[in-house]
């Protein structure tokens, strides 16, 4: 009787040695192909549009309902240069990487989340540049300022006493966390976070100057 | 070898280096829970340690000291099994010994920069000296260098090992795995200034570490444990362990996709990941059958009750942990909502503990029993299992509290802050004041406690088990050998009749 059993082939060892091995290589090389496909993807400014170019930083980003996907997306709206001053993409990334480095070094993935990994001692940074927190457009960025400098002081706890240790960011340090928190919150994410509700947007955009007030200035 | 004595210096080469691994592996055991207590703390008094010992401090060293000292029991279980399964001594001892004491000198100095240097400037230089700041595998550039080098020497060893002696199953199966394991880690081991990219990486580290490679590494010890404390029988042993790889890299491969959800990555990957991940849980059922049918199957006739009492543990805790707690939130439509909240810590924990913990403690009793003269370690010990069954109720009450705690704290979570007030930083800190939270981490705390009190009493188990004993171990004969015993017999009553 035992023995009857143990002849067939879905108890035999081999047959699962072979299905261990196979199934393995499979979903290996179908993970190794989409991966290439999602790397070319997500590269920053890729034609996919799913993460922004660096240069984003130089524009008004929104975070609107999409009906045909049936989720939040980000916008990309007018010309609203961080700190006033349109940058390059070189410059851009450079300032943008500044900023990772700089939430690297100082361990922030440990309180925090960003896209929603990290620890849960402190809110999401995944749009905290849209967070309605900070007022309106015009205020945004001094008020990120003094708080990154600042966290103790200008604590924003709202009654639970959870306050962000003093980071001692240099000024360019903010600066750099401040654009990689813009070039973030213009990343697709299929509507994570769900519900946001942004600051309000309605500040001055960015003109040019005009060649008439470029020869009054010469 | 004399019954209930320390016999170390009679051990193998291999089962020394397996006894100091483990010993690490304790001592930072005992750190994970006190640094898990002290930011379990803060969530209570966010005053405690403000400024000098903060929660990403505490949070980093809590999480990583668990991934090492789990490491160093998954390479001590190795080094422990290698010669017996292989047949021959340990290849390349000194090799081995001194990759022990360079990667132990590692931890600590990553520790104590952990600790007294904290962070540094936004430079690249803070990355390779200081801390990555990346989740889980902060440790700075110069050690992962360090951990692939010495990950290379004891790969070395165990290939070497097998190469020499013979092979089987659970070897084949396990030098393969390792192949991964230590290839996976090179994915976390660049910086780039695209955070989807970033990410996209450093899951191939977390998730194809913890929810495949570990987890077939697992599998691999506990077959060998199955053999040892009950003698199973090898060949269906070995079979269920391939059953088992194929349907946990068939699953956890591409279940992958559950971390790609929101970080970015292109639309088709809700599919893949919610349809893939949602199959994760059927390898850990087929591990909860094969074990449970293998210990009834004999009775529970075992040498080693502690070790038995530990791997059925990991059966179980792995299903629910692992399985169930991760299946409840793996489906893009719930984990928008779940998604860094309270859920995936509830999750972490049970998972953890159940499905990685409890193997090592499994096998650390396997190890002590040789270690004490292969001593009685079956049912009626000197002071009746006591020690061991108190250990093993407080550590799971403990953290089946806690899961529970941080289970409640995340659905008051995803509810409040995720669903009602759309993840601002406003509602973020509305849903940490609601009583449902605020409660569930006292209970958390509590419970915190109490696993601490169970892991202080099972560290002072490992030190005395077998102490006092005077009776050698229970002879376990595998079923083919009791089927032989009957063919025997029976043939003796023919002759002589």
């Amino acid at each position: 009787m035992a023995e009857s059993y143990e002849s067939q082939w879905w108890v035999s060892e081999s047959f699962w040695r072979k299905c261990a091995i196979f199934i393995t290589a499979g979903m290996a090389l179908v993970l190794v192909f989409l991966t290439f496909h999602t790397l070319y993807a997500i590269g920053a400014g890729a034609d996919a549009g799913r993460v922004p170019a660096y240069s984003v930083i130089n524009y008004r980003i929104d975070y609107v309902p999409d009906e045909e996907r049936g989720h939040l997306v980000p916008e990309i709206g007018p010309m609203v240069p961080l700190f006033g001053e349109v940058m390059s993409e070189e410059d851009a990334k450079a300032l943008v990487n500044h900023g990772k480095l700089t939430v690297q070094a100082r361990n922030c993935m440990n309180c925090h989340t960003l896209l929603g990994n990290g620890a849960y001692y402190a809110p999401d940074l995944t749009k905290a540049w849209l967070d309605p927190g900070w007022g309106n457009e015009q205020a945004r960025e001094l008020l990120m300022t003094m708080f990154l400098k600042d966290p103790v002081t200008n604590a924003r706890t709202f009654g639970t006493n959870r306050k962000m240790p003093n980071q001692d960011l240099t000024d360019d340090e903010v600066r750099g966390v401040i654009a990689y928190l813009k070039w973030m919150s213009a990343i697709d994410t299929n509507g994570f976070p769900a519900n946001f509700e942004t600051l309000p947007q309605d500040g001055p955009v960015y003109e040019p100057p005009s060649e008439a007030s470029e020869e009054g200035a010469t | 070898m004399t019954l209930g004595a320390l016999n170390y210096g009679e051990l193998s080469v291999g089962k020394k280096l397996a006894i100091k691994y483990f010993s690490v592996a304790m001592v930072l055991f005992l750190a994970q829970m006190l640094f898990g207590l002290l930011a379990a703390w803060q969530f209570i008094a966010p005053d405690f340690l403000f400024g000098f010992l903060d929660f990403n401090v505490n949070r980093m060293v809590h999480i990583n000291a668990m991934v090492v000292w789990l490491l160093y029991g998954f390479i001590g279980s190795i080094f422990w099994l290698i010669e017996d399964e292989s047949g021959v001594p340990l290849v390349g001892a000194k090799i081995a010994e001194a990759t022990f004491w360079v990667l132990t000198l590692a931890v600590v100095i990553v520790v104590l920069v952990y600790l007294f240097v904290q962070s540094g400037p936004g430079e690249t230089a803070t990355l390779w000296l200081i801390n990555e700041g990346r989740e889980y595998i902060e440790a700075p550039r110069w050690t992962d260098i360090g951990i692939v080098v010495c990950m290379v020497a004891i790969f070395y060893n165990v290939l070497a090992t097998f190469l020499k002696g013979q092979w089987s199953g659970i070897s084949g199966v396990l030098v393969l795995d390792l192949i991964a394991l230590a290839g996976l880690y090179l994915c976390g081991m660049f910086y780039t200034t695209n955070l989807p990219v970033d990410q996209y990486w450093w899951w191939w580290v977390i998730h194809l570490w913890v929810e495949a490679t570990w987890e077939v590494l697992v599998g691999c010890i506990m077959a060998w444990g199955l053999i040892k404390t009950l003698g199973a029988r090898r060949k269906i042993v070995t079979t269920w362990l391939y059953i088992e790889v194929a349907l946990m890299f068939g699953s956890g491969i591409l279940g992958l996709g559950h971390h790609y959800f929101w970080i970015g990555t292109p639309e088709y990957w809700l599919g893949i990941g919610g349809f893939f991940s949602a199959l994760e849980p059927i390898p850990l059922v087929a591990m909860v059958v094969h074990s449970v049918y293998d210990a009834g199957k004999h009775a529970f006739r075992s040498n080693n009750h502690p070790a038995l009492a530990w791997l059925i543990a990991h059966a179980f805790g792995n299903f629910f942990g692992a399985g169930v707690w991760g299946f409840m939130q793996t489906l893009p439509q719930i984990n928008l909502y779940t998604h860094g909240t309270q859920w995936a810590s509830s999750h972490g924990h049970l998972a953890f503990f159940g499905a990685y913990v409890t193997i090592v403690v499994a096998f650390i009793y396997l190890a002590l029993q040789k270690l004490r003269g292969d001593v009685w370690m079956s049912g009626g010990l000197v002071d009746q299992g006591r020690k061991w069954k108190w250990a093993l109720v407080l550590t799971h009450v403990g953290m089946v509290g806690m899961t529970i705690a941080l289970l409640i704290a995340g659905y008051e979570q995803s509810f409040v802050e995720r669903a009602i007030g759309g993840s601002t930083w406003q509602a973020y800190f509305e849903g940490q004041m609601r009583p449902w939270f605020v409660e569930a981490m006292w209970w958390r705390m509590a419970f915190g406690v109490l696993m601490t009190v169970g892991v202080v009493l099972l560290l002072w188990d490992f030190l005395t088990i077998g102490a006092k004993e005077m009776k050698p171990m229970l002879e376990v004969k595998s079923l083919d050998e009791e089927a032989e015993d009957v063919q025997v017999g029976e043939v003796g009553v023919a002759a002589q009749s």
